[in-house]
């Protein structure tokens, strides 16, 4: 009996098959597209240096950048609080695409409203939107808070969310004792992470007020409040795990402020909950009597380290996010060195196994040219894994880190970093670009590596370099943000990562005789 | 079989019951339940159209998705700039997996973001000084672009710069056609007033422009196809097996000169109606040309499709259509045999944009799945019109249905597969109900035409059949083990 066998090509076979090749050519006829020759010439001038040169020097087009807008970012702050309910104060579109971008990242549900803002609002304000939104998403969705911030829309018309929500509890939609936290988080100032400091700080700001606690720095440790620590616009829910193994092993109490591993990394059980996990709501103003704060995104917290250090008046150590061993080394001398405890054997016993490991690949990784692409923070710590296991960063991209950072100056410790390696010495620091300047980096200089988010694929494909998907949005890989980068962990997750795609890439690029069994 | 009309009816009220007075009011008036006088009354329907309520987690996009996210963006030879914050052409960059040829960057720009990044002081003083050189660095950076279309967004409205004179402008300077786009995302209540904007930027600036050199009596374009996956190119395969001569693809894959020379064509061919009415009517008012609306999803409207078409032709298409459809029914009537064992009886739940939600029906019945409830993010009344007849008697028809409310439908209807968008998709995966996202077919597809329906039938059956659903260790079920029950 022959078995029932059907074929059917997808789409990545499909479309090679004669027929539509044939299609294709067929349709031409009426495309008026530019010969062949053009074609050629126009995609060899896109790769030369006269083309880089006039990249460089475009003034006002951006092309292809690495970053998003600030709701996105205030959105994910949000949903690092127990039962809070992202709320985006402006036209509705925007928070259907920040759901979607965040969903396609974490492959997670997102939730959050919008008070959907059309015309009319454009005219009269957004103040009724605001209300009868906060009247039914608390009906329907039932959360402990509200976290609102605004799109751009509505920082143009100038809407008053602290006014608007004060209306909202003087026609009794929301209690007096409902706490609705905001932040202004306009799309044309900053980026994603821009947006998230806002919302961190409006929450914690909003939860410390009310609760008429006074700050009191180190009184927590007798109640239990030793230290805080942020991680910042985390796109690793695997992070989290990490920094809470890490700290456990320090036996220290601590409280995460703005855990989102909990909704971008909830069990299917049958049942739907809307939330998961986050820091409780009262932890925050307890918060306040920690013996001091750990920020591992020291330039996206900007504003949050100020508010902390500010009216906490607690001591914040702030690092970028710590990768490899000399970054880990860091952030625990950090916590060792804010709660007066002693590493633990365990970690160092742990730290001796990831560079153990990296002993093991170094002689694939060592003088491998890489380019990066990034957000600040993660791009400081990636530099500092490249340095330390002798791969050379080249072209390092940042569309979002040129915003005026008033103590610490992103370019300034980038370039020191790379100028304390000799490994650092090719390297160039490219603030404000974006990855359309990339390709150009990339066809001229090239690198062996690439390292950066699924945007990058782009760029990548046409300089035929294989990328090493880290950062954010990654889209088109499952489960990498599940595997944490930070710590020795992190470390031995992000070497693996690196290293069999080196040693992919020599199976794949071999010439016969070099297709080794042994590696 | 019907559906329990009563029952439905309750369902609905039970789970309106959460809202507060005025939404629950409100939303009352976006359900209907199907039955006997709904489907053949051609003017009853539930309302469509209007705001949605603030707070509630709408499904919707806003006017920018639906001009540069779906009508405009595929267009793959003119660059378009999402012109105003950085935010809107991010996310909607290469999400909507538009296919087409060419080289990303050269001659082709579908799978990028051009955007003019607006900053405070663009805000304060306007971004039309900008927008010039934007423009002009463009012809730069991409020489082989054929023309450059204004994506606007929120602030550009509302602070009121002048895009038409700019483009006016700046297509004479760079002699190329300029087209702004009033699209601003808040305008109008969804996706829909984005396609229509849309569609009068393309009948202002560009349709007409250009000549065919040669017409002949079969020419045809297609509308409304966005070439999701393929989705075009499986169907123009077919129209052009069948004799006819596609002459423009709108706008999947499509290019400016397409759209140029598509008034010179004989009949317009559209595939979503929702998106694109607009042009046809206008095209056949200012050029003659009847238009039609057809299906390709699924074999049985195919076929229909295909004979309604031809049928509009001479003995010669009539012929070849007949081939056509003697040829292919073979290799469906395979793939239904294989999968509809597997998919009969399933309950099906669906909310889509604005067309798919009765546009891709035939295709699940063909495989024996029965739809109990259909709904729109953002369809008009004539949708609805159209929906009511296809439609079960007893089925739920929803406008607008929020999150909450079709949670609460796909559990209490225990249905088995739900195909809605990506921000509802892991919802349900939580849930344990089968899900595809039928946006942009959940990176899958084609699914139009023949070749697209093997791929459907083969995802279905994929989908609603996975093993994994079985290891969910549901709440209840382990409660009820671990009590020893």
């Amino acid at each position: 009996m022959s078995k029932d066998r059907l074929s059917i090509p997808d789409y990545n076979t499909l479309f090679s098959e004669h027929r539509f090749v044939e299609q294709r050519l067929n349709k031409q006829q009426f495309e008026a597209p530019c010969s062949e020759q053009e074609t050629a010439e126009a995609l060899a001038y896109s790769q030369s240096a006269e083309y880089m040169e006039k990249n460089f020097n475009r003034k006002a087009v951006v092309i292809n950048p690495h970053k998003a807008c600030q709701p996105l970012g205030s959105i994910m702050a949000a949903l690092g609080f127990e039962k809070t309910l992202p709320f985006v104060h402006g036209s509705q579109g925007c928070n259907s695409y920040f759901r979607s971008h965040l969903s396609r990242h974490f492959k997670e549900p997102t939730p959050a409203v919008s008070s959907s803002m059309t015309e009319d609002a454009a005219v009269f304000g957004g103040m009724s939107n605001l209300i009868d939104g906060l009247e039914n998403s608390i009906a329907l969705y039932k959360p402990e808070m509200v976290a609102v911030c605004t799109t751009c829309m509505a920082e143009v018309i100038g809407d008053d969310l602290s006014s608007f929500i004060g209306n909202a509890r003087n026609k009794g939609v929301i209690s007096e004792d409902f706490p609705v936290a905001y932040c202004n988080t306009p799309s044309f100032v900053g980026s994603h992470i821009t947006g998230y400091d806002a919302m961190m700080k409006g929450i914690l700001s909003y939860l410390y007020e009310r609760s008429g606690l006074e700050a009191a720095p180190g009184s927590g440790e007798e109640t239990g409040e030793k230290l805080n620590v942020m991680l910042g616009f985390e796109p690793y829910t695997g992070n989290f795990a990490e920094i809470r193994k890490i700290l456990e092993a320090f036996d220290t109490k601590y409280t995460l402020l703005g855990d989102h591993s909990g909704n971008y990394d909830s069990p299917a059980t049958g049942e739907y909950e809307y939330y998961y996990g986050g820091t409780r709501l009262a932890d925050v103003p307890l918060a306040a009597n920690a013996l001091g704060t750990l920020s591992l995104q020291k330039y996206t917290l900007k504003k949050t380290q100020d508010y902390i250090s500010g009216t906490w008046k607690q001591q914040v150590t702030a690092l970028s996010t710590p990768l490899g061993i000399t970054g880990t080394d860091r952030l625990l001398e950090a916590v060792s060195g804010l709660t007066g405890l002693p590493i633990p054997a365990s970690l160092l016993e742990e730290r001796g196994r990831v560079v153990d490991a990296l002993t093991d690949s170094h002689p694939y990784l060592h003088g491998k040219r890489v380019a990066l692409v990034g957000d600040p923070d993660l791009l400081i710590g990636l530099i500092g894994f490249c340095l330390e296991v002798g791969i050379e960063p080249v072209h390092i991209v940042c569309s979002n880190g040129d915003v005026d950072f008033n103590e610490v100056k992103f370019k300034e410790e980038a370039g020191a970093l790379l100028a304390s390696s000799p490994y650092g010495s090719e390297a160039a620091l490219y603030i404000g670009n974006d990855l359309w300047h990339m390709r150009s980096l990339l066809l001229t200089d090239p690198v062996d590596l690439a390292i950066g988010s699924s945007h990058l694929k782009f760029a990548a494909k046409d300089a035929n370099v294989p990328l090493i998907r880290v950062g954010f949005p990654i889209f088109d890989r499952h489960h990498m943000h599940r595997y944490p980068i930070l710590g020795y962990q992190g470390a031995l997750n992000l070497l693996s990562q690196i290293v069999n795609t080196v040693l992919d890439e020599l199976d794949r690029n071999n010439s016969g005789f070099n297709y080794d069994l042994v590696r | 079989m019907g559906l329990d009309i009563e029952a439905n009816k309750k369902l609905v009220e039970e789970v309106l019951e959460a809202y507060p007075k005025k939404a629950k009011k409100d939303r009352e008036k976006h359900y209907q339940i199907n039955t006997e006088e709904a489907q053949t009354c051609g003017t009853c329907a539930l309302k469509s159209n209007i705001k949605s309520r603030p707070g509630v987690m709408t499904p919707r996009g806003c006017s920018y998705a639906g001009s540069k996210g779906v009508v405009w963006g595929p267009i793959k030879d003119m660059v378009h700039i999402s012109h105003g914050p950085i935010g809107c052409g991010q996310y909607s960059w290469g999400t909507r997996r538009n296919y087409a040829s060419g080289t990303l960057g050269i001659d082709n720009f579908t799978a990028m973001q051009v955007t003019s990044d607006f900053q405070e002081t663009d805000i304060v003083f306007g971004g039309d000084k900008k927008l010039e050189v934007i423009m002009r660095e463009i012809t730069e950076m991409f020489p082989l672009a054929k023309g450059i279309s204004v994506q606007s967004e929120c602030p550009v409205g509302l602070i009121g710069d002048d895009i038409e004179a700019v483009s006016k402008k700046m297509s004479k300077e760079l002699e190329m056609p300029v087209v702004p786009v009033r699209c601003e995302g808040f305008r109008g209540v969804s996706q829909s007033l984005g396609h229509h904007i849309a569609n009068d930027a393309i009948r202002d600036f560009v349709l007409g422009k250009a000549d065919l050199a040669e017409t002949g009596p079969y020419d045809v374009n297609i509308i409304g196809d966005y070439n999701i996956g393929g989705d075009a190119w499986a169907s123009r395969i077919l129209l052009e097996e069948m004799g006819l001569r596609v002459i423009a693809q709108w706008s999947g894959d499509g290019t400016l000169n397409e759209l140029e020379i598509a008034h010179k064509a004989k009949l317009n061919l559209i595939h979503c109606h929702r998106s694109m009415n607009y042009m046809v009517e206008h095209m056949e008012k200012a050029y003659g040309i009847p238009w039609m609306e057809y299906n390709f999803f699924g074999p049985s409207k195919t076929y229909e499709s295909l004979r309604a078409i031809a049928a509009l032709f001479d003995e010669t298409i009539q012929e070849n259509c007949e081939q056509l459809i003697a040829k292919y029914k073979p290799q469906m009537d395979a793939v239904i045999n294989k999968y509809k064992p597997r998919l009969e009886n399933k309950k099906v739940l669906l909310m889509i944009g604005g067309l798919r939600s009765r546009h891709t029906i035939g295709a699940y019945e063909d495989l024996g799945m029965d739809i109990v409830a259909s709904g729109y993010e953002f369809a008009h009344k004539d949708d609805y019109e159209k929906t009511f007849p296809m439609m079960k008697e007893g089925t739920i028809i929803m406008d607008d249905p929020t999150a909450y409310e079709l949670e609460e439908l796909a559990q209490k209807m225990n249905v088995d597969l739900v195909g809605s968008g990506v921000k509802e998709k892991y919802v349900y995966h939580k849930m344990g109900v089968p899900f595809r996202q039928m946006h942009s077919w959940d990176y899958s597809g084609p699914y139009h035409g023949f070749d697209g329906f093997k791929i459907f039938a083969k995802d279905m059956d994929m989908t609603v059949n996975s093993p994994v659903w079985s290891l969910m260790k549901k709440r209840e079920k382990v409660q009820k083990e671990e009590a020893g029950v």
